[in-house]
């Protein structure tokens, strides 16, 4: 698929959710380049998101010291430490909601330090929130509406206009019937008619997690998405989580409870005192032990 | 249902919708004259004294739903707490002023001046996009700021407005020829006649002035029909421009780009985490709605002969605050509906009570409340209270708006309407009648089945 | 030296790039600076006339300060930006002035009881034929300073109870708008019962005033504002000694910063809501009749006008800093008076909210850093 015409790509993009135009079509390009240069290509797409050396001070208070670790495509990989560690101030300073004191972020080869939290979800990199930030004044129909990304009539001319009205309605039922599928697949759909502000925790981390996938990203970061939700539903997230996984989606993930990191991520991150300890498989973790004192509470030289 | 959708985008759920509140809008406004012929039967009024109430209530009754139906963009769908709505009134009419008046080449005599002397069309033009771009100016530096400081800046703004009105270094000035100014304390004089040009911009003006005369002995309206109807008809073209409001305003609320406006209400940051440009968004609305409040003050005073800065006081800003409360902030038709209620009750009404009281009682006028206090004290006469309240009606009932405000933002903040699901969509959005397949988010294999349930009511 | 040149030319480039609005800030007062400068050494504004124009906005700025205690404290503790404040200064003004007419004419014995209650509603009583002032009046003048600061404080408690307890979990913005209700209704009220005129209330022409010589001519104090000055700096340094040295005081700094904190902790939050009340309703009705006294005019839509350049100075200062609210205060008197050196008059009034503009748009937490923003 050659994405060219925006108006069409657009609206096959919203309407269709994920496109498959990924790594292939990069490589499906005829260059002349050698093939160290072409493998030099691939490698930044294998590489969804690096943080190298971030910093980010309140004040007197570093609350992010020098974080380095890298998020490897397509897995599911797990952001544990203790509380204070840095994690979620690591999240939104990724995500653009803080700008980092110092340090880089990358995301999918690019530099995307400090650009604001918009700009970054654009280029495929969502994330959903601790608690749940759903728009309680709206239907949960209407919050799922919100979500897809490059919408024709949220430009203001193309929803008055009467001819360019047309393509607008149009694209706001396959929208429309998008998110009533994505709402389906979470079992929410009897809740599409209520206000958001009426749901349950649980279902609203649900919606959350619904909502976010629908804005069509590349990478996920879920910030404790299982606190707080029954043994079963956390049963059902992690298996939409994995059948996405399947998908292609890649998801870091922070949390607090251990032993569904351990069952779950492929490769952990350990932060403590605002910067890695140390990142490895399950197994490594586990009988880390600095690790096992940083939790125990003591200071890690 | 559903299936009515299939072709045309405007019916289907929305639209039944539009097709309610219109007959609703249109039975509550209807019933509004009636009250009002009703209490003019009591004051004996002849039919002109009929024509002319009706007319003036219909002038306020649009100019008050349309500020409520720009304010509601502001506040009710993007959270922007604007309370300088005067200011870009007054931006709005003396810049069409400015533009439209009679061109003066020679140095005019003190006190008065001149414009630019274009077309009126021309010149209201003019006045929408200088509201429109002085809401953009304001919004750059001030939208980041949190609700009641940018509320301050607002207010703060209009004021400054006001005061630049009345500075009288910019009475008179002369621009590349032609003598203008903004008039100081005196004002402007607004020689221009919005309803002549109007039916002249048509070719009507005869076929005007013909069907007057007919329409004034048909109905008894005395020797000089004209004025009376002059008035009627400036109230039907506002009639008009505020269905265009309605309508413009239903469009931009009921799509995505309103739906990202209710969605920086409820939570901006969390829009922007979904990848929204908030900011963008919400220079636009505020822009949007400065214009359309600058289109309200110049169909609001462009009638009047003349302007001065002393209108422009926030006074009106509270007034356009009261009727979208009463309405319901949020709703487009709560706000028609707000603008409507507030100009018959609060704001004409208790005037025309008085008057209703003033031309059936016969009572000696109480100067003072000292006067009017005293004989209950003394005697336990009530009546010269009555008749000093009556007398200063005027002053009392912007003291009853005010306990009114109190006792809605107590027992029914969400107005009359506010509280109606109304989703920023153009189209209904129940789950659609099952069809093909399209798109494919979900993998096989996947645990539920999408239902066989046809759309209901 | 040579590096402190450098350095803060670089800081300046920084400034410039990173916040153009604080970089026209600074260019602007550096030139209205130069500007005034040159203005006095070359005698086109005479010194004694600015020396004027600074005790005018001094005056001013002081009365500003002082009702704006009052506003500073109800927008930290109540977390409500009140628009119904200036109102309240108006009738802490009314009251005070009704007892003083009272008084000042013997009770009904010069002059009709009832049109000294009214303050001379309708053109029945004049200040002036009263000999209301300072010098000539004083046992007047303090039952009105009394009565203005008691009942600004008991309606402020009523009003309160009314309008605002009801719904004191709600949002500032729920409370901005019912206060505004308030404000209207309170202001019309006034209207209804005092009529609408202006009315001079104090016999202008008998206050001493001494004549304080500066460089090329002289500057006039009167009395009033004299005693303008004490009861502010009373007022103040009593309010002081409140905030440091009682507990009452201590719980009130607390809740300013963090009430739900406050609350966890046991301190008794309506007592202290009541406190604020009326402490900053009894500055605001004081300071409103003093203000009547110095200016010698009384009229309901007072308080409205003076309400903004009060938000202005709030904010300037910073909310919930006491000491911000003065400064801020003399700020905002000086900037709409001494202004007039570089802007017609008319538009001495819009100094003051630009100032209050760029203020919020610069640095919304103020001076001394009361709460914080956006």
């Amino acid at each position: 698929m050659s994405d060219t015409e925006a108006t069409d790509a657009a609206t096959e993009t919203a309407v269709s959710g994920r496109s498959d135009a990924s790594v292939e079509d990069r490589e499906g390009v005829e260059t002349h380049d050698s093939d160290v240069e072409r493998a030099a290509k691939h490698t930044p797409s294998s590489i969804p998101l690096r943080v190298e050396g971030l910093r980010k001070q309140f004040g007197s208070i570093t609350a992010v010291d020098g974080a380095n670790f890298t998020v490897e495509e397509g897995s599911i990989t797990g952001l544990i430490g203790p509380n204070g560690a840095g994690k979620s101030t690591t999240f939104n300073c990724i995500t653009g909601i803080h700008e980092p004191t110092d340090g880089t972020v990358y995301f999918e080869g690019e530099d995307i330090t400090g650009l604001s939290p918009n700009r970054v979800a654009n280029r495929g990199l969502v994330r959903t929130f601790q608690l749940a930030r759903e728009l309680e004044e709206m239907t949960v129909i209407e919050n799922m509406m919100l979500a897809p990304k490059e919408q024709l009539g949220e430009s203001l001319w193309r929803s008055v206009l009467p001819v360019a009205r047309r393509s607008v309605v149009e694209q706001e039922r396959d929208v429309l019937e998008r998110c009533w599928e994505m709402l389906e697949f979470f079992e929410i759909d009897h809740l599409a008619q209520e206000y958001a502000g009426n749901l349950s925790g649980g279902q609203r981390k649900l919606l959350e997690l619904a909502r976010a996938l629908l804005t069509d990203p590349t990478m996920l970061l879920l910030d404790e998405p299982f606190a707080g939700v029954n043994p079963s539903l956390e049963a059902r997230l992690l298996e939409h989580i994995h059948e996405l996984r399947g998908d292609g989606y890649t998801f870091l993930i922070v949390e607090h409870d251990m032993d569904l990191i351990m069952e779950n991520c492929e490769h952990i991150i350990v932060m403590h005192q605002g910067s890695v300890l140390m990142e490895g498989s399950p197994a490594e973790v586990r009988s880390n032990e600095a690790v096992i004192e940083a939790y125990l509470g003591g200071d890690v030289e | 249902m559903s299936d009515a959708t299939a072709d045309d985008p405007n019916t289907g759920l929305s639209g039944a919708i539009w097709g309610q509140d219109a007959v609703k809008l249109t039975a509550l406004v209807a019933g509004l004259f009636a009250l009002y012929l009703i209490g003019g039967t009591l004051l004996e009024y002849g039919v002109r004294q009929q024509v002319n109430s009706i007319a003036q209530l219909l002038f306020y009754i649009a100019v008050f739903a349309m500020l409520a139906l720009a304010l509601n963009l502001h506040w009710g769908y993007t959270g922007l707490f604007n309370i300088g709505v005067i200011g870009f009134m007054a931006i709005g009419i003396y810049t069409t002023a400015i533009l439209s008046k009679g061109a003066m080449v020679t140095e005019p005599a003190a006190g008065s001046t001149g414009g630019f002397g274009l077309p009126l069309w021309l010149g209201i033009i003019g006045g929408v996009i200088a509201a429109a771009v002085f809401g953009g100016l304001v919004a750059l530096p001030a939208l980041r700021l949190r609700a009641d400081y940018f509320a301050i800046v607002t207010i703060g703004l209009s004021e400054i407005v006001r005061f630049t009105l009345l500075e009288s270094s910019f009475q008179s000035i002369a621009i590349a020829g032609y003598y203008t100014g903004l008039g100081g304390g005196s004002g402007l004089i607004l020689d221009f006649d919005p309803t002549d040009q109007f039916l002249a911009f048509f070719g009507l003006s005869e076929t005007y002035v013909a069907a007057t005369e007919s329409i004034g002995t048909r109905l008894g309206l005395g020797s000089n029909p004209a004025p009376v109807l002059d008035g009627l008809l400036y109230g039907l073209l506002l009639l008009v421009f505020l269905i265009g409001f309605y309508m413009t305003l239903q469009r931009i609320g009921n799509s995505p780009f309103g739906r990202v406006l209710k969605a920086i209400r409820e939570d901006e940051e969390a829009t922007r985490s979904l990848g929204k440009d908030t900011s963008g968004f919400k220079i636009k609305a505020f822009m949007i709605g400065c214009g359309l409040m600058g289109l309200a003050g110049i169909l609001f005073y462009a009638e009047q002969g003349a302007i001065t800065p002393d209108a422009f006081r926030p006074r009106i800003t509270f007034f356009v605050w009261i009727a979208l409360i009463i309405g319901g902030a949020g709703s487009n038709t709560g706000s028609v509906v707000g603008g409507a209620v507030f100009a018959a009750f609060l704001f004409r009404g208790p005037l025309f009570v008085k008057n209703i009281v003033q031309e059936t009682i016969e009572v000696d006028a109480v100067d003072t409340f000292g006067q009017a206090v005293a004989p209950i004290v003394g005697s336990a006469n009530p009546v010269p209270f009555f008749v000093y309240t009556i007398d200063n009606m005027q002053q009392l009932q912007l003291a009853i708006m005010g306990v009114v405000l109190i006792y809605l933002m107590h027992n029914r903040p969400e107005g009359i309407l506010g509280h109606r699901k109304e989703a920023a969509s153009p189209i209904g959005l129940e789950r659609p009648s099952i069809s093909g397949s399209i798109g494919t988010t979900s993998s096989d294999g996947d645990s539920t089945e999408t239902d066989e349930v046809t759309t209901d009511e | 030296m040579g590096t402190a040149i450098t350095d803060t030319y670089e800081k300046g480039q920084k400034l410039l790039a990173t916040d153009p609005i604080r970089a026209v800030v600074v260019v602007v007062a550096v030139v209205l600076f130069l500007d005034l400068g040159w203005q006095l050494a070359s005698g086109q504004t005479p010194i004694s006339e600015l020396g004027v124009l600074v005790k005018d906005g001094l005056m001013r700025g002081l009365f500003f300060g002082l009702a704006g205690i009052g506003l500073s404290m109800t927008y930290s503790i109540l977390n409500f930006a009140n628009f119904s404040h200036g109102d309240l200064v108006t009738s802490g003004a009314f009251a005070g002035m009704m007892a003083t007419y009272v008084v000042a004419g013997g009770f009904g014995a010069e002059a009709n009881l009832g049109s000294l209650l009214l303050v001379g509603a309708g053109g029945s009583v004049f200040g002036a034929s009263l000999g209301i002032g300072v010098a000539t009046s004083p046992l007047a003048v303090l039952v009105g300073v009394l009565v203005a600061g008691v009942s600004a404080i008991g309606l402020a408690l009523a009003i309160d109870r009314l309008a605002y307890r009801p719904i004191r979990d709600r949002s500032g913005i729920a409370l901005l708008i019912t206060s505004i209700g308030v404000a209207f209704a309170l202001r019309y009220l006034i209207q209804f019962i005092f009529g609408p005129g202006r009315r001079g209330v104090t016999a202008s022409g008998d206050v001493p005033s001494i004549a304080v010589p500066l460089v090329d001519g002289t500057v006039s104090v009167n009395l009033h504002e004299i005693s303008l000055v004490v009861v502010a700096v009373v007022l103040m340094g009593g309010l002081h000694l409140l905030l440091q040295r009682t507990k009452l005081g201590k719980a009130m700094r607390a809740m300013a910063d963090n009430e739900d904190l406050a609350r966890v902790t046991g301190i008794p939050t309506e007592r202290v809501i009541r406190s604020t009340w009326i402490i900053g309703a009894g500055l605001a009705g004081v300071a409103g009749y003093m203000f009547v006294i110095w200016n010698g005019t009384l009229h309901w839509f007072q308080g409205w006008v003076l309400l903004l350049p009060v938000f202005a100075a709030v904010i300037l200062g910073g909310i919930g800093s006491i000491y911000g609210a003065i400064v801020g205060g003399l700020v905002i008197g000086l900037a709409m008076s001494v202004s007039v050196v570089w802007i017609p008059t008319g538009l001495s009034r819009a100094a003051a909210f630009v100032v209050m503009i760029v203020m919020l748009l610069v640095r919304p937490e103020g001076i001394f850093s009361g709460r914080s923003t956006a």
